[in-house]
């Protein structure tokens, strides 16, 4: 089962990798709205300072967002995704490795090129570690709810505005406490009650949704 | 006359009571109407095909009978 | 609905059953008697609930206009309380009331569970509305703003989304079926994360506490307001039922149709 697992986690990065700039997009996105913001408030640098930590989140949620139209999709319409459900994986441990090869490509390089967004930003050096910690709890729940999201729409018309409504208010509770703790630390308050919030939606997340998303996902193949 | 007047501006406040209740009463009412309209709309529509079917088969009971 | 051509001459025709999709007897005795049987208690129910809508409402204004006094703080605009906390409830119980019909529906296939699901939505959706709108025409003389990022707000604005988004996955599918499951499950899922949404929504205001906001209708509630409170709120509910009700008989109704127009293309 394990090895059946990493076989769909892999080619799903490979699948990405390949198409190389596909992957990026969610990247380039987030880079790009980011440099928007200043365009759009101004450049003082303490208005940016105080409202940086809000834009990164928002714009990783969106960015995190993007890709997930293309979780499922590809694979359910070329019939993979029905071999994938009668092979003996079950579909539940498809929807986790699924999930993990999304974040790999997109919550990673979101991670990644979070520090010199933060510095274009002029976010408090302080919050640069709860920055890194929140977005690294943040991101792998990003993915997990979308991929509800993203198996609901399957075979919908206009998929990925309908994925971006049912999607964006369950991403609420992410966003409030992933800028909480980027806050919390530029203020020097404790940052941890924060993260662990985040740490417990992302178990919570972790236990509710592969089940949902694999029950999701028999329905719109049955 | 007068205690009508003071009803009407209720105590100043008359031009946010007066379009809370005027909306409430819209929305409820075209919700209403709408969900009514509905299904006298469908029941009309599950009629003419009932006819339809019936006439359908009294046709194929006669044409099965010569 | 009778069967009259069930058999013909050839014998038994074999017709396409939606219910058997889903396979076995039980769905199928499910599929036709359930709806039948709906649709006769619904007849008789539906006069009594739009009567006593009409009396509660009636007697809710009453209340809510004249019989009420001023608030001693907030003055006549009080009276926007009498619709506005109502439908603020409303809209909680509807969406309540369509999680529990989907999961009725997606466990047991239960059609006039899943129909009462997809029937709720709108009306859920209007008293969220109606929530939000007489907020922001209570906060106005209130708080001087017609919005206030106010907790209690703001979950209602999210509520009025996971509505929204319930009513589009719904409507985005071909197949009417699909759309209701997938949508079943959306109201499950939005089910589950309302109290984590309410619960940041809160965490999120204590940390920006706003400079001064005056609590709508505290703690200690006169019994003067109460009862035209209660009688509005059993009116709306009332009001539910009545809508509810014509509602699904229209969903049963256009099932129906869909059933004879397959037929009849399939001789």
């Amino acid at each position: 089962m394990l090895s059946g697992f990493l076989e769909v986690m892999r080619r799903d990065v490979r699948l990405a990798v390949r198409q190389g700039m596909d992957s990026l997009m969610a990247v380039v996105f987030f880079v790009i709205a980011c440099v928007l913001f200043p365009l759009g408030v101004g450049p003082e640098p303490q208005t940016l300072a105080r409202i940086a930590s809000g834009i990164l989140c928002v714009a990783a949620l969106l960015a995190a967002m993007l890709s997930l139209e293309r979780l499922f999709q590809a694979d359910y319409e070329d019939g993979t995704l029905e071999q994938v459900a009668l092979s003996p994986l079950p579909l539940e441990a498809v929807v986790v490795a699924k999930v993990a090869a999304h974040w790999l490509v997109t919550g990673l390089p979101l991670i990644a090129a979070s520090p010199v967004l933060a510095i274009l930003l002029q976010l408090d050096a302080k919050s640069y570690p709860a920055l890194l910690a929140a977005l690294a709890l943040t991101t792998p729940t990003l993915s997990l709810i979308g991929a509800v999201g993203a198996a609901l729409v399957l075979g919908a018309r206009r998929g990925g505005v309908l994925l971006a409504l049912l999607v964006l208010p369950l991403y609420i509770p992410e966003l409030i406490f992933a800028v909480a703790a980027i806050d919390a630390a530029g203020f020097g308050y404790p940052v941890q009650p924060h993260l662990l919030l985040l740490a417990g939606l992302l178990v919570a997340a972790v236990v509710l949704v592969p089940w949902t998303a694999a029950a999701a996902l028999r329905q719109a193949l049955a | 006359m007068e205690t009508v007047v003071t009803f009407v501006e209720m105590g100043g406040y008359a031009g946010y009571i007066w379009p809370a209740y005027g909306l409430s009463a819209l929305v409820l009412i075209v919700l209403l109407l709408a969900s009514l309209r509905g299904l006298r709309s469908r029941e009309a529509a599950l009629h003419d095909l009932q006819r339809q079917d019936d006439f359908a088969a009294v046709r194929s009971r006669r044409r099965a009978r010569t | 609905m009778d069967d009259g051509n069930e058999m013909s001459e050839a014998g038994p025709v074999v017709r396409d059953r939606p219910g058997e999709r889903w396979g076995g007897r039980w769905n199928v005795f499910n599929r036709y008697a359930n709806p039948t049987r709906f649709m006769q208690l619904s007849a008789k129910l539906v006069p009594w609930f739009a009567g006593a809508t009409v009396l509660l409402m009636a007697a809710g204004l009453y209340f809510a206009l004249f019989a009420s006094p001023p608030d001693y703080q907030q003055g006549e605009s009080v009276r926007i309380m009498y619709v506005h906390v109502p439908a603020a409830w409303m809209a909680m119980f509807c969406y309540t009331s369509m999680a529990v019909a989907s999961a009725i529906g997606l466990i047991w296939r239960h059609p006039v569970a899943e129909m009462t699901a997809k029937a709720t939505a709108p009306i859920g959706a209007c008293f969220t509305f109606l929530a939000l709108v007489t907020g922001s025409l209570w906060g106005k003389p209130m708080w001087g703003t017609w919005w206030v990022w106010d907790a209690r707000l703001t979950s209602v604005l999210v509520l009025f989304f996971l509505y929204l988004g319930y009513m589009a996955l719904e409507n985005a599918f071909d197949d009417p079926a699909r759309g209701t499951r997938a949508a079943g499950i959306l109201a499950l899922v939005g089910f589950v994360n309302v109290p984590i949404i309410k619960f940041s929504v809160d965490w999120w205001n204590t940390l920006h506490q706003p400079a001064s906001v005056v609590r709508m209708g505290g703690p200690t509630i006169d019994s003067s307001m109460l009862i035209p409170l209660l009688v509005m709120a059993g009116a709306f509910t009332c009001y539910y039922f009545w809508v509810v009700l014509v509602r699904v008989r229209g969903e049963i109704i256009a099932s129906r149709i869909r059933g004879l127009r397959l037929r009849q293309v399939h001789g």
